[in-house]
């Protein structure tokens, strides 16, 4: 049968590509559910309408990311997949609940008035902040080790709760807040923008905190993290991406207050970016860390076969389209929507 | 107490709740988008205003209605995996490309051009705006196609081998991709969604002629609607009986449990109703017709049809569950076939559009789309009993490792949650539908905003308020 196992090292081109569906479904649902975490504090209603406007016609693109995530690791690993959601049952629900109320607020918002509208306002509001706390207390606890015997989940139903997945729960808020107040300056104008700069000059010295603290604690805490980058020669290779996220943290400082509108944005994908990669390079190969390898989890090699060679050939079409969608939409919002 | 319950049942109910809540959703936008493509394509070649009014309101209802959709649905493709992580993992290299590619080819096609249909109106030309409502069609498609396929894979798996391991492999991807049931069940299940979506068109556009409102839209609607109705309901009826006989061929039990029959019988009884007694093994007070079941499952009159009592007692479906959902679904049907008869009668009269209690039987069979594609799913779903996989993965082992308390409480919270929001959704639709076409809000009101003022932007928003 067909198979390209024989040719291709499958499960690593599997990884890769999950890896770039998270990612790509972090920086993309990142800068709206970022939109939703600031919405409250926007200083008018016609502010949060046009906030809701920049989002509206990509959130649902932007969620589906995420499907392709989950979706994906269910068909390329079928034994993580099998692992981690047991695992972190309880972060997942809360996260696709949290889900399930901003996603609906981008209709139901604009069809209601008055005191529902206020009560669709903090049901976007809510649902972003739980739904974006949740995944990085499920960040947190991968990153910490899932307890695995045989092919199962091993370990408690709280496991994935404690002051650690806690702060990078917290950290991921803010990181998705920078994220969405930089979307914010670069698609409005007015003072729309400068309330979303003000948040972002504010949220920057935060995001740059917690990604202290997640990078002195990961080779803290786990001793083959410490080895792998503090070794000689991995030192010199690695080095480079802590030193970029420091030039990106500096730059994007400076672009705030400068008041660029563009830079700002790009520069924060570029720190969530070195920030990936250094989680990536730390976990590799483990899929469910420290128990399962991205090899053992593999499914069968006609397995990621049959879907890697639909992969190769859609994933350029999604990402023309896609991306001719956001053309499409490009330039500033208005506080008005047409349909 | 409830903790105390059964996993494998909670994990079910909590499975069937939110399956069964989501797919009230998709059966209506399949058929909602091939109908919008059908509407704007009349509007651009006969620039009638009253196709774009019928469509920009059916819009608003098909993205409220997608919204809830796509929320809902984000928490199946999770749920494989928290709820039924041994069956994800055994059966995942075969089901999982399958979901690959549903949201290779559909999902990514439906979000990013959702976005254009919605707020593209003045960014794209209307061809491209026409391609946009197309494309979401097909995406639904083609959405369809790919978890049709890999649920009727569920219901008569072929094409994979059983590995020493317990994990199941693909041998055959065109064996696995077009297994015997699927397409039947994609054809069912698309006829069922066009359906759906008609008698939920006709329904409010019966309302709209009662009272005399919208009366342009409502006949455009309503003869739509009852064209469908006449054409597609007996097509339904013969599709679904080329199911059933698929289903007789690789699921025997299940027409089994469908027909209520516990020995096996030559020349069948119809039970036209009765109540199937799981534990007593057989069919009570059932009101029966001669041979009419061998009639209608081997085309003979004296055909033998297998009974329940040929399966041991632990692989037999609940028959009950089965049967009832069975006839609820063909008693629909057979309502709606009615629907689509005397609506052909009433058109050759020319009354067609003014008889009361025609409107007032058509605003009653709204939901009946909805009532027999969920009573369909149920036979199919409790019929295939108890395998997950039928005949290879039982579903008694095919559950997480979650304890019975974390269920209880995520149920309860999706039963809240569910309730409270499609509740919300279902509120706005309604409101919709009152609202109606090509009243006098357009493209700002819709969106609930007001017309862009004289000042300009940053001024008007200081007017606003602090949330």
């Amino acid at each position: 049968m067909f198979n390209l196992g024989e040719l291709l090292d499958l499960p690593l081109i599997w990884y890769g590509l999950i890896a770039t569906a998270i990612f790509l479904y972090v920086l993309l649902d990142g800068f709206d559910l970022g939109v939703g975490i600031l919405f409250p504090f926007a200083p008018s209603d016609s502010c949060r309408d046009r906030m809701m406007n920049s989002v509206a016609p990509f959130w649902d693109g932007n969620e589906t990311w995420l499907v392709l995530g989950g979706g994906g690791l269910f068909a390329a690993f079928p034994l993580a997949y099998a692992i981690i959601m047991p695992a972190l049952y309880m972060p997942i629900i809360l996260m696709l609940l949290g889900l399930i109320f901003r996603g609906v607020a981008f209709e139901f918002r604009f069809k209601a008035t008055g005191r529902s509208r206020r009560f669709w306002d903090y049901s976007f509001h809510f649902g972003s902040l739980v739904a974006t706390f949740m995944q990085g207390m499920v960040l947190g606890a991968f990153v910490q080790g899932i307890k695995v015997q045989g092919r199962s989940f091993a370990g408690g139903a709280f496991d994935w709760l404690d002051a650690y997945t806690v702060m990078v729960g917290m950290a991921l808020v803010f990181g998705y807040a920078l994220l969405g107040a930089t979307w914010v300056i670069m698609k409005t104008d007015g003072i729309t923008q400068d309330w979303a700069r003000k948040c972002a000059q504010y949220v920057l010295g935060y995001v740059a905190i917690f990604i202290g603290i997640v990078s002195i604690s990961m080779p803290v805490m786990n001793a083959d993290v410490k080895r792998l980058w503090f070794s000689i020669p991995n030192i010199f290779y690695l080095l480079p991406i802590p030193l970029a996220t420091l030039v990106m943290f500096v730059l994007n400082w400076r672009n705030l207050h400068k008041g660029d509108e563009y830079s700002p944005f790009f520069l924060s994908m570029g720190i969530f970016l070195t920030g990936y990669l250094g989680l990536g390079i730390s976990v590799f190969p483990w899929l469910v860390p420290f128990a399962v390898s991205f090899r053992q989890a593999a499914a069968a090699p006609e397995s990621q076969s049959l879907l890697l060679v639909g992969t190769v050939v859609l994933l350029p079409v999604i990402l023309g389209y896609v991306a001719y969608c956001y053309y499409i939409f490009r330039g500033k919002t208005s506080d008005e929507a047409h349909y | 107490m409830i903790a105390t319950f059964d996993p494998v049942l909670l994990a079910r109910i909590q499975f069937a709740f939110t399956v069964s809540f989501h797919i009230i959703f998709p059966s209506f936008t399949i058929g909602l988008a091939s109908w919008l493509v059908v509407l704007e394509w009349r509007w651009l070649s006969t620039h009638n205003p009253v196709y774009e009014e019928v469509y920009r309101m059916w819009v608003k209802i098909f993205a409220v209605t997608f919204g809830m959709g796509v929320v809902s649905g984000v928490v199946m493709s999770f749920q494989f995996g928290t709820n039924w992580s041994v069956f994800a993992d055994r059966a995942g290299n075969v089901l999982g490309p399958l979901l690959g590619y549903e949201v290779l080819t559909a999902f990514f096609l439906e979000a990013s051009f959702l976005g254009v249909m919605l707020f593209g109106w003045n960014r794209v030309g209307p061809k491209m705006h026409f391609a946009a409502t197309l494309i979401v069609a097909v995406g639904t498609l083609a959405s369809a196609f790919w978890i049709l396929s890999a649920n009727s894979w569920m219901q008569t798996p072929q094409g994979f081998r059983a590995g020493s391991d317990g994990l199941l492999y693909p041998t055959n991807w065109i064996k696995v991709i077009f297994n015997p049931s699927f397409p039947y069940r994609f054809f069912h299940m698309v006829t069922a969604s066009y359906l759906t979506t008609a008698f939920v068109v006709g329904g409010i556009a019966a309302y709209y002629l009662r009272h005399n409102r919208h009366v342009k839209h409502a006949r455009v609607m309503l003869g739509m609607a009852m064209i469908m109705a006449i054409f597609v309901t007996p097509f339904q009826a013969v599709l679904g009986d080329m199911h059933g006989l698929n289903t007789l061929k690789h699921q025997p039990a299940k027409i089994a449990a469908i027909e209520g029959i516990w020995n096996t019988e030559k020349g069948a009884a119809l039970r036209l109703f009765g109540w199937p007694d799981q534990a007593e093994e057989k069919t009570k007070y059932a009101l029966e017709i001669p041979k009419l079941s061998s009639l209608i499952l081997t085309h003979s009159l004296n055909g033998e049809v297998k009974g329940l009592k040929e399966w041991p007692k632990d692989d037999r479906p609940p028959a009950v569950w089965v049967f009832w959902a069975f006839r609820i679904m063909v008693g629909l049907g057979i309502l709606m076939i009615f629907t689509g008869v005397t609506a052909a009668v009433l058109f050759f009269r020319k009354q067609l559009f003014n008889t009361s209690w025609f409107q007032r039987w058509c605003m009653a069979m709204t939901p009946a789309g909805f009532a027999a594609v969920l009573a369909g799913w149920f036979v199919t779903e409790i019929g295939r009993q108890p395998y997950v996989v039928y005949g290879a993965v039982r579903t008694s082992k095919a559950v997480s490792p979650v304890i019975g308390s974390q269920l209880t409480m995520s149920l309860l919270a999706f039963i809240f949650t569910y309730v409270f929001i499609f509740g919300a959704g279902s509120y706005y639709i309604v409101r919709l539908i009152g609202k109606g076409p090509g009243d006098s809000e357009k493209a700002y009101g819709a969106h609930g905003v007001k017309e862009p003022p004289l000042f300009t932007d940053s001024a008007s928003e200081k007017g606003g308020k602090h949330v």
